[in-house]
């Protein structure tokens, strides 16, 4: 059976059949799919973890107990995994670990954009990258059994276009390869000095037996067309590049791009007269082939920023440019922004109001920091903004405490928030945390964590009580708002920024399209009442504009949540008549 | 055949994943090859959103760039002037003529372009507008545009019409398949309209 797929879905598909148990998992765009289509197989056991690490070592404890086992994440996450995955690649497998990882090339949804290849040269692990939806499938499964063959972890590498794409997949069955059986083995699975420095040589013996291998997989593969040109490529590159080049080149794709084939680099690279490695990010594989004295070009033509793409290549290597009609005139960009009836809108108000320094974190709220709200410091990775806004108060002092505040939202606060509020309440700081509780994990597309009630699969599961939480490490001063209420909310900021403790508000209002929420009928604006101040318009709720010189409210957008209500001096918002 | 390359555009919410996947389920059922590449996260929220549909005897790129695209479905005004420039020459260009500020246009930053169908027009485009919000309302839906400018594509594309009311079928939940159904019908009846 054919069906369209997406990459995300094709990698759930590929575990499914390739026999995976164990499945744990943190969201994170755009790899957020592969554990949600997972949840669907009920022959697999799948969870989200409250962060990368605690998912990738699930996963690992899977894996030594002999179920295969799997932990997905974006690039970023690969960081917070980091260290389980370095000493995996120690201690090796018992039944078949293999890990995603999902770069954004582009930055569609992240915070940087770097090349996750470095982590498996880095950690001395295997790693393959799939260029659609059924190689995905297909290498998932093979992916199990390169970890088992070679005793490792095995990184997938995916990338936004593939995670994001559908395309046609052939539907295979499940193997059921039953559970491996588990004998203690402390040498091989307890890494301290004296059995990791043995095992470090197995991993250097396993590297060896890996290129090895990657010169004769059939994961790599050649296709010679009559010509003088030759690419060498892998993943969303090589159809990129395809539809590009076509039959004008002849191509080396390498579907292991770590570690990579000496020889076959060679081989190939020896019977064109010009080769282009094609290769989003950095330069890991022309490195490579500089290493091994190849002329190669690659860098030098495509740069290390952004996306390739078929004009980019068609472009730098035939010389050819499609033609196109475009408008002369400038035209208004569209970036996101915080959706109409969104419980965040209220709370960077009142944070721009008061003219705050605000040290943001990831999520929805990141949004804050565009216009008209303005108001955000700084953004930059998961938990950091109550670490960081810690630093800064130490840093500058009284000055800083009274108009400095942390923003985080309750999942990003699960995930590594709770260390950073641990060292607040230990170091005694008088910082003050704005945790923004919008009761699910929002920008990732809605996914459950450990303060909503409620498990991936959707059943009732035990619920982190935040105040309680925050009380029981130290912290006093925990009181809980009403975003939607933007008095009580900016009362609240200010009260907590005065008093010399640390403190912490919850601002508490469930995300607004949440299908569990019922929302209110559209506002409307008195035309003979509106005063075209504009007031309303500084909320930067995108379904109020002005229309012939007055305030107006898209009906189609509004939720109903009063906000603009609150901000109205002339009573010009009120209900539907 | 030679591929075959479809846009839609529009603002993040206005539903252009749905109508990339009824397509998709389109195609599959008439056996080429087809990649639909969609946009997920941050962009999603409230931003100007593309959509690629390709199809073909075999499609590698998902990706659709300038000059590329035999079909644009443009589901905002402002959205159809931004992606002008990705229609092939003699492409024919869908739009919807519902109109949304974005948050730069909002905060007084710049200003919604006028008469934007006008210029697209004067660039030799064929350009059909349809006030597709209208249609949506008169179904009981506003967030049905995204099936009614499917309806209007479906004029355009020689798949048969039994075809995308299956893909409807499919694609969303039951409760809504009669509203859907109208939606798509109504667009569909507009196009053929506005052509005789």
């Amino acid at each position: 059976m054919k069906k369209l797929m997406l990459g995300n879905d094709a990698f759930a598909r590929g575990l499914y059949e390739g026999g995976c148990k164990v499945v744990s998992s943190y969201p994170g765009t755009p790899s957020t799919e592969i554990t949600e289509a997972v949840a669907k197989y009920n022959e697999i056991y799948a969870e989200w973890a409250p962060n990368e690490k605690v998912a990738l070592e699930v996963a690992i404890g899977a894996s030594i107990a002999g179920a295969r086992a799997f932990s997905g994440m974006k690039h970023v996450g690969l960081n917070v995994a980091a260290d389980a995955l370095y000493t995996a690649s120690y201690t090796g497998v018992n039944a078949g670990l293999v890990i995603a990882v999902a770069d954004d090339p582009g930055m569609h949804s992240s915070q940087n954009e770097q090349d996750s290849r470095h982590h498996a040269i880095a950690a001395k692990v295997p790693m393959l990258e799939p260029s659609d939806s059924e190689e995905t499938k297909e290498y998932v499964k093979l992916a199990f059994e390169i970890s088992e063959q070679f005793d490792t972890p095995v990184l997938v590498r995916m990338s936004t276009r593939v995670s994001h794409s559908q395309s046609i997949v052939s539907l295979n069955s499940r193997v059921e390869n039953g559970l491996k059986e588990y004998v203690k083995n402390p040498p091989k699975y307890v890494m301290m000095p004296a059995f990791a420095r043995a095992r470090h040589v197995v991993v250097e013996e396993r590297t060896t037996k890996l290129i090895d291998f990657a010169e004769t997989t059939k994961l790599n593969t050649i296709e010679i067309n009559s010509t003088n040109i030759g690419v060498i490529t892998s993943g969303i590159s090589y159809q990129y590049a395809k539809e590009a080049l076509g039959d004008k080149v002849s191509y080396l794709k390498l579907g292991v791009v770590n570690p990579l084939p000496e020889k076959l680099l060679m081989d190939f690279a020896s019977k064109f007269e010009e080769v282009y490695v094609i290769e989003e990010l950095d330069d890991i594989i022309e490195t490579q082939c500089l290493k091994l004295g190849l002329d190669v070009k690659g860098k030098s033509l495509f740069g290390f920023i952004g996306e390739l793409s078929q004009s980019i290549i068609a472009d730098k290597i035939l010389n050819t440019k499609k033609e196109f009609k475009s408008l002369e005139e400038m035209l208004p960009m569209r970036p996101p922004v915080m959706c109409s009836g969104c419980p965040h809108r209220g709370v960077f108000y009142s944070l721009s109001k008061l003219k705050l320094n605000v040290l943001g974190d990831i999520g929805c709220y990141t949004l804050g920091a565009s216009a008209p709200l303005n108001a955000m410091d700084t953004t930059i990775c998961m938990g950091a903004s109550i670490s960081s806004l810690h630093g800064f108060n130490k840093a500058i002092g009284e000055n800083a405490e009274k108009k400095s505040v942390a923003v985080i939202g309750d999942s990003t606060f699960m995930h590594s928030g709770i260390t950073g509020l641990i060292n607040v309440a230990y170091n005694g700081s008088n910082s003050t945390v704005l945790i923004l509780d919008n009761s699910i994990t929002g920008m990732t597309g809605h996914q459950h964590n450990p303060t909503t009630g409620f498990n991936l699969k959707g059943d009732p599961a035990a619920k982190v009580n935040i105040e309680d939480l925050c009380k029981s490490i130290g912290i006093k001063r925990v009181r809980v708002v009403d975003p939607y209420n933007m008095k009580e909310t900016e009362d609240a900021i200010k009260e907590e920024l005065e008093v010399a403790e640390p403190s912490v508000i919850i601002a508490r209002r469930p995300c607004a399209l949440l299908k569990s929420i019922k929302h209110k009928p559209a506002l409307k604006i008195n035309k003979d009442k509106c005063k075209s101040c504009k007031m309303c318009l500084k909320i930067g709720c995108p379904a109020i504009s002005m229309q012939d010189g007055k305030a107006y409210i898209d009906y189609t957008q509004c939720v109903g949540c009063g906000i603009c209500m609150e901000m109205c001096k002339f009573d010009a918002i009120g209900g539907t008549n | 055949m030679t591929e075959k390359s479809i846009m839609i555009v529009g603002v993040g919410g206005q539903g252009s994943l749905l109508a990339s996947r009824l397509m998709g389920n389109v195609l599959l059922s008439k056996g080429y090859d087809v990649k639909v590449s969609e946009v997920h996260g941050m962009s999603q929220r409230g931003g100007s959103v593309v959509t690629y549909v390709k199809y073909g005897d075999e499609v590698f790129s998902p990706v659709i760039e300038k000059g590329e695209a035999d079909v644009l479905v443009a589901f905002e005004q402002l959205e159809a002037a931004r992606w002008v420039s990705y229609l092939k020459d003699g492409g024919h260009y869908l739009t919807s003529t519902q109109k949304i500020e974005p948050m730069p246009v909002i905060t007084g930053a710049m200003k919604y372009p006028d008469e934007i169908l006008e210029k697209i027009k004067e660039k030799g485009i064929d350009l059909i507008a349809v006030d597709a919000l209208k249609l949506a309302e008169e179904v009981g839906n506003s967030k049905t545009t995204n099936v009614v400018m499917m309806g209007v594509l479906a004029s355009k594309l020689d798949f048969p019409i039994e075809d995308w009311k299956n893909a409807i079928k499919e694609c969303v939940p039951e409760k809504f398949y009669e509203l859907n159904i109208k939606a798509f019908e109504l667009g569909l009846l507009f196009s053929r309209q506005s052509e005789s």
